[in-house]
């Protein structure tokens, strides 16, 4: 009968194996494969990195389409220094990831410079790493103020936003509007939220308002209810969300169903989360780093080109990876060298680089935030609309024309920054 | 803060009921399978993730109710023919072949969605009967909710009532407990493998479907999913109608009561009760004795 026992196991798994190798499989799940968009001879070696996979992967996508497009340009113009510029893009992942894949990028690829990045986690730990081995690195898309100030790094530029930009772009509006009253936040649980909460949480308070709490939320939450039901119990003026990627979209999604009356403002936009979410989901006014629809010198451009090749308008990470590229090629073209050292004298010069907006931008020496103009957006009427893509209206680009670009940057004061020797 | 009311806990707790269902609709269909092949679905995120994207491309045609339904039998179908030309062949082998089998084309199933509609997310709107907020004096709840809750629910009392009445659900009920038995009685269980696995892949694109509304469609939206139900089908007792469902419950409710009491613990709180139970019931709630699974 022992052999009749064996046999009627079939096809089994023991329930001890079933958790094990499940548990295994889920570990495993983290890794992933990295990706050689393309190869040339002796070339200018480009290392992107951005997340593939995850909550901010859709983002990322759009880095991956914006950085190729910058490097196909300088291509088809015949290179830089007379060399192909060659773009290596790795999904960076998490931190953990991030930190391996820099370290890959620069000892075994030998990249000239890096580029990229969305998660100021993942950033953070990417900007030790180029500090360390004195390659340049053009922060495209994180956006805590710490990478700014305490942990600033002389080896890091950024191109994106602080999450001060971003706080003080929709405060001037908030306030002109007389909207700092009884607020509420939900924040992202990581570094980039943690900042986020602590700007915005000091800009209600500096002016006046009333913080009714914070909540602070893990990553990839895919329901919202529990939040927008006690949210409505503390009934708020004004809810403020410090959330990112597609957290952004199932928030907003599922906030406009809830039958939550209160106003939103938000601690940053991308316009991804935001189409993602679709414009019934929308309402409000938003900041914004970049939007397609702008009618500044080159922006048509950029956008004619980015459309004619991916059939979409380019995101404001699109606009990122593609500025954050030309700009490192153009120091490298202008310094004639690829040298860390010199390129970081460059970028500090205060020289000023065509960011396709309405003000030329310049890297701020003190901590190498490229001083630039941002946007106040409005969510438009669907009926106005002339495609999904259309969502926005520009309402005005902070700081005005005649105020100095200054005004929404972080102080001295608000975020010191001890810049390393090169 | 939040004024903690009976009021406030009641609303948390209803709210929690219907969490719940769309973790027991991802359980049962991993459940139901593991219990008659043996095999840990791990591409099962995928199907779900495969369910909405379908939806998406159906509703513009014929909209979100007909898609409801002819989604999830678009993918069974597909899951039905996986099953039949690359699952088989592997269960005489080592059970490990399986499970690598299905961790492979959940990876595939989620590049080819990434090809065929980007990897930026795209917009999955409510139809407009089903919008904004139902409201019964102060308290308002989202209108889809209370539509998804009802979805889930007919989805699962729709299952019970075929694995308890009809003649196929016994065989299949009989042959997760005794494949050998049933073989010996002179039914061939190969057909049966193949329409349970399209049954599980089926439930799993129905909670898809029902998904996409609350959060637009992207292509790692499966990714957790898999997680989620391998926590409430260990938690209920593997190959357990039931145990799915009660932990499905539990699990919803005390995702919802952690948020309102003690946030930080609101993403760990699942596996937490996870690990007490398998400290005190390795079987799970209702897991019982299966000869094949000792």
């Amino acid at each position: 009968m022992k052999g009749h026992r064996t046999a009627s196991r079939g096809p089994g798994i023991s329930r001890r194996k079933f958790l094990r190798v499940a548990g295994g499989a889920a570990a495993v799940g983290g890794l992933g494969f990295p990706t050689v968009l393309r190869a040339q001879q002796a070339p200018i070696r480009v290392g992107h990195l951005t997340p593939r996979t995850g909550f901010l992967a859709p983002l990322g996508e759009y880095a991956v389409m914006g950085a190729r497009l910058a490097v196909d340009e300088f291509n088809e113009k015949g290179g830089v220094l007379g060399r192909k510029v060659e773009l290596i893009t790795e999904d960076s992942q998490n931190p953990g990831v991030a930190k391996q894949k820099v370290i890959k990028l620069i000892e075994k690829d030998k990249v000239d410079v890096l580029i990229g990045e969305i998660s100021s986690a993942s950033g953070l730990a990417i900007s030790e790493e180029a500090q360390r081995y004195k390659v340049v690195y053009i922060n495209t898309g994180f956006n805590t103020d710490e990478a700014r100030g305490a942990r600033c790094q002389r080896y890091m530029f950024h191109v994106e936003g602080a999450n001060t930009m971003y706080t003080k772009t929709i405060g001037r509006w908030l306030i002109r509007e007389k909207k700092i009253s009884r607020w509420y936040f939900l924040t992202a649980d990581y570094a980039f939220g943690h900042d986020l909460y602590r700007v915005s949480s000091r800009f209600l308070k500096e002016n006046g308002g009333v913080n009714l709490g914070n909540e602070m939320i893990p990553t990839n939450t895919p329901d919202y209810s529990g939040y927008i039901l006690k949210l409505k119990a503390v009934k708020p003026d004004l809810v403020y969300i410090n959330l990112a990627g597609v957290d952004q979209t199932t928030f907003l999604k599922q906030y406009r169903d809830a039958g939550a009356p209160f106003e939103l403002a938000g601690g940053v936009m991308d316009t991804q989360p935001f189409w993602a979410a679709g414009i019934d989901a929308l309402s409000g006014h938003w900041q914004s780093l970049w939007y397609h629809e702008l009618k500044a010198q080159g922006s048509p451009e950029f956008t004619a080109a980015f459309r004619k090749r991916y059939g979409k308008p380019p995101e404001n990470q699109a606009w990122g990876e593609y500025v954050g590229t030309r700009i490192l090629l153009q120091a490298i073209q202008a310094s004639k060298s690829t040298k860390s050292a010199d390129l970081v004298r460059y970028l500090e010069s205060g020289v000023s680089f065509d960011i396709l907006k309405g003000r030329r931008g310049t890297f701020r020496p003190w901590d190498h935030q490229l001083l630039q103009e941002m946007y106040v957006v409005k969510v438009k009427d669907k009926a106005k609309m002339k495609d999904q893509w259309d969502i926005f209206e520009i309402v005005e680009a902070v700081p005005k024309q005649n105020e100095s670009l200054e005004l929404i940057q972080p102080t001295r004061e608000e975020n010191p920054c001890t810049m390393p020797a090169i | 803060m939040v004024p903690l009311s009976a009021l406030i806990l009641l609303e948390h707790l209803a709210n929690g009921i219907v969490v719940a269902a769309y973790y027991v609709m991802l359980a049962l269909g991993l459940s139901i399978i593991f219990g008659m092949i043996g095999v840990i679905n791990l591409a099962h995120g995928a199907f779900f993730a495969l369910g909405a994207y379908a939806a998406l491309v159906l509703k513009g045609a014929i909209g979100f109710a007909p898609a409801l339904v002819i989604s999830p039998i678009l993918v069974a179908v597909l899951g039905m023919a996986i099953e039949a030309l690359f699952l088989r062949p592997l269960y005489r082998g080592d059970p490990l072949l399986g499970l690598l089998f299905t961790f492979g084309l959940a990876m595939v199933m989620e590049q080819i969605i990434r090809i065929i509609w980007g990897a930026a997310g795209l917009p999955f709107d409510a139809p407009e009967a089903l919008r904004g907020a139902v409201r019964m004096g102060e308290f308002a709840y989202s209108r889809y909710r209370l539509f998804m809750l009802g979805g889930a629910v007919a989805s699962i009392l729709g299952l019970w009532l075929f694995l308890e009445k009809t003649r196929f659900g016994t065989i299949i009920r009989a042959g997760s407990r005794d494949g050998e038995m049933v073989r010996l009685l002179g039914i061939g269980l190969k057909p049966v493998f193949t329409a349970v696995f399209g049954i599980g892949i089926a439930l799993a694109a129905v909670a898809g479907v029902l998904t996409a509304p609350l959060a637009g469609v992207h292509p790692a939206m499966g990714t957790d999913v898999g997680t989620a139900a391998f926590v409430v089908v260990t938690i209920g007792g593997l190959g357990s109608f039931w145990g799915s469902v009660l932990a499905g419950l539990l699990v919803g409710e005390i995702v919802s009561l952690s948020i309102l009491l003690w946030p930080p613990a609101a993403q760990a709180s699942m596996y937490l009760l996870m690990a007490v139970v398998l400290l005190v019931r390795p079987r799970g709630l209702l897991g019982e004795r299966w000869e094949k699974f000792e």
